[in-house]
């Protein structure tokens, strides 16, 4: 069953200029995916590629020009005001950064318990604190916690207290924006570990944004790679990872850091600066090993027969 | 050589002076890449800092140790005699590519104001020499890049141009603070090539400052591994990755989602970093430490050594790594 749909999401930001005039940039362009109840789906991608952009429409922070917007089978696109605040109660966010995300002048409790407020106006004070409580004990935090304010705990903390914030409504989705890319990796391995437990208690679906792709590797069952915003491939972790159909998502795999110094390519050289993105027909041929005729005027459809594993490409990589 | 000599240093945190770094001795040699790694709050950043003498105006003093370059102490060293060293001959790669250009002045006149310091060349040769540096760091256009201003740089040419200025006072020492972490991957990957290639090239000994294995895999000749303000390990790339040591490194290294199967918990290390003024007896590490006994919480002069090239600052080092 799927709890959030996207159909050909667009947007579109006019970028420079001033006094108007500047260009159009096409921050997301026809993005469709689908998460089904109790799955991680990643959007990986570089930064400028549109994935939080996607992430931030699909939670109707953000206007899309066109497409479509499903939430627990109805269509959230249109709705304002109101209901959509109470639709908000079922998808959440658990933001990046940790030490921007808290407001320093808000006790912990007033930061979780503020969910609650709006989606349950009826609950008293008391009911409110336990409610709190019991989600940062979830989260692996003491009831202690809920009368300090954010600059009192380490990063970590404050990321259990950024999920606690999101899951205190009881969410369906949570949208996790690199939640764990500032921290460090003893601390990276603890948060991961209590998202898995919790997505299991709670059969939560996850659309986890990440640049990580080991993270990625660890966390996602399906993943969405997406360049210069559009979707280049769409399929299961392992298809993906194993054999990756779009050429850029090959270049991401094979610039992963190495795990160990045995992996080193002697005698390198210097690599020129390339970052060039077309933009018209596919917005990697500039760069693309396996640009052929065509490239300059594909509409990025997907070329995969079945459409599991989906790629947009007219030259995808071969695997034998 | 470039050598930090039981360097100790304290940070003022909460009106005290508490120690941040305990006792550190690093040596960076000519040719070879020190890996120094740690999780933030570990002291690896100060102590990198110290060796330009920076940090002092904030208020972090040294209270034992030495710093020699060539066998001069830096700390015996004028303003002026400092500021012909500091990027000179040890220069230094920060962290924020966004934040470490100065936004109102072009990219040459930041590029020739240092090749003019250290090597006194003016105008035209000044210039010519930039250009060389902008294409030594792999960009195209160099003529027309020293004419832009930092804002119309991605955050991967702007590492490359904070590069191209480090190398141009021709410096001995590169200290390179997370130079990659604040880029993209495939970006990461360029930079981490450039600096490898660079390094070789021109012989240079670099101290890479850094929280991931993943980098010191890449580039490190020889690693420290840091916590809580001292070395708790250090050898070459090699022993430390194929037979670590210390319970934190292997604890950190195991950490990694890399190396464990997808969809499996994580190994973590339970509790956090002590800050300064809150460090144990004995060990630093031993609350967290799955071998620890009464011997590691009593033990205050814990150099138990296994051997001249890969060390490790543990008691427990043979039950440990067995």
């Amino acid at each position: 069953m799927s709890v959030l749909k996207a159909e050909s999401l667009r947007k579109s930001f006019r970028r420079g200029g001033l006094w108007g005039g500047g260009s159009i940039h096409k921050a997301v362009d026809n993005v469709s995916f689908e998460l089904k109840k109790g799955e991680t789906l990643a959007i990986v991608g570089e930064s400028g590629s549109g994935k939080s952009t996607t992430a931030r429409i699909a939670m109707r922070l953000l206007e899309p020009d066109g497409g479509a917007v499903e939430l627990l089978g109805e269509e959230i696109s249109a709705v304002r005001g109101k209901p959509l605040r109470m639709l908000r109660k079922h998808i959440q966010m658990v933001f990046q950064d940790p030490f921007a995300s808290l407001n320093p002048r808000m006790k912990i409790i007033e930061t979780v318990g503020e969910g609650l407020r709006v989606h349950n106006p009826k609950m008293s004070k008391a009911e409110r604190r336990a409610k709190a409580a019991e989600v940062l004990n979830l989260c692996g935090m003491g009831e202690e916690a809920l009368d300090r304010y954010p600059h009192q705990f380490s990063g970590g903390q404050r990321q259990r207290i950024g999920i606690a914030r999101a899951l205190v409504v009881e969410p369906k989705v949570l949208v996790l924006d690199e939640p764990v890319s500032a921290l460090d990796v003893s601390v990276q391995a603890q948060i991961l570990n209590l998202l898995k437990d919790i997505q299991q208690q709670r059969e939560l679906s996850y659309l986890f944004i990440s640049h990580d792709l080991s993270v990625v590797r660890h966390v996602a069952d399906r993943v969405m790679v997406m360049f210069a915003g559009r979707v280049v491939e769409q399929g299961t972790v392992s298809e993906v990872f194993e054999t990756p159909k779009h050429p850029y998502t090959k270049m991401l795999l094979a610039a992963r850091p190495i795990d160990h110094p045995g992996e080193r390519e002697q005698g390198v050289t210097i690599a020129e600066v390339n970052e060039g993105t077309a933009q018209t027909g596919c917005p990697y041929r500039l760069r693309c090993p396996n640009a052929g005729d065509g490239c300059v005027d594909f509409d990025g459809s997907d070329q995969s027969s079945d459409h599991e594993h989906a790629y947009a490409c007219l030259y995808p990589v071969t695997h034998d | 050589m470039l050598q930090v000599q039981d360097l100790s240093l304290t940070v003022p945190l909460q009106g005290k002076h508490l120690t941040a770094v305990e006792g550190v001795s690093l040596s960076l040699q000519p040719g070879r890449v020190l890996g120094l790694v740690g999780e933030s709050g570990c002291g690896k950043s100060i102590t990198a800092q110290a060796i330009l003498r920076l940090g002092e105006h904030q208020g972090v003093d040294r209270t034992a140790g030495d710093i020699l370059l060539d066998d001069t102490s830096l700390f015996s060293m004028n303003e002026f005699q400092l500021r012909k060293v500091r990027g000179g001959r040890i220069a230094m790669v920060f962290q924020e590519p966004m934040t470490a250009l100065n936004p109102v002045f072009s990219i040459g006149s930041q590029i020739t104001e240092v090749i003019n310091l250290h090597l006194g060349l003016d105008g035209d040769k000044a210039r010519a020499r930039a250009i060389d540096l902008i294409q030594d760091v792999g960009m195209q256009d160099a003529e027309s890049l020293l004419d832009q201003y930092p804002d119309a740089l991605s955050g991967g040419m702007r590492q490359r141009v904070l590069i191209a200025m480090a190398m141009a006072g021709e410096p001995e020492y590169i200290i390179a603070d997370e130079p990659t972490t604040a880029l993209d991957v495939s970006v990461q990957k360029r930079i981490i090539q450039l600096l490898r290639a660079l390094q070789q090239q021109k012989g240079l000994g670099m101290l890479l400052v850094t929280h991931d294995f993943g980098l010191v895999a890449e580039l490190a000749d020889d690693v420290a591994v840091m916590y809580a303000g001292q070395i708790v390990e250090s050898g070459t790339v090699h022993q430390v990755f194929d037979h670590p040591a210390h319970p934190y490194t292997r604890a950190l290294m195991g950490c990694r989602p890399e190396v464990s199967l997808p969809g499996s918990a994580l190994p973590v290390i339970s509790g956090q970093v002590p800050p300064p003024g809150s460090w144990p007896q004995g060990c630093h590490f031993a609350k967290r430490c799955a071998f620890a006994d009464a011997l590691c919480e009593k033990s205050v002069s814990l150099d138990v050594w296994s051997d001249n090239t890969h060390q490790a600052r543990c008691v427990h080092v043979s039950e440990a790594s067995a």
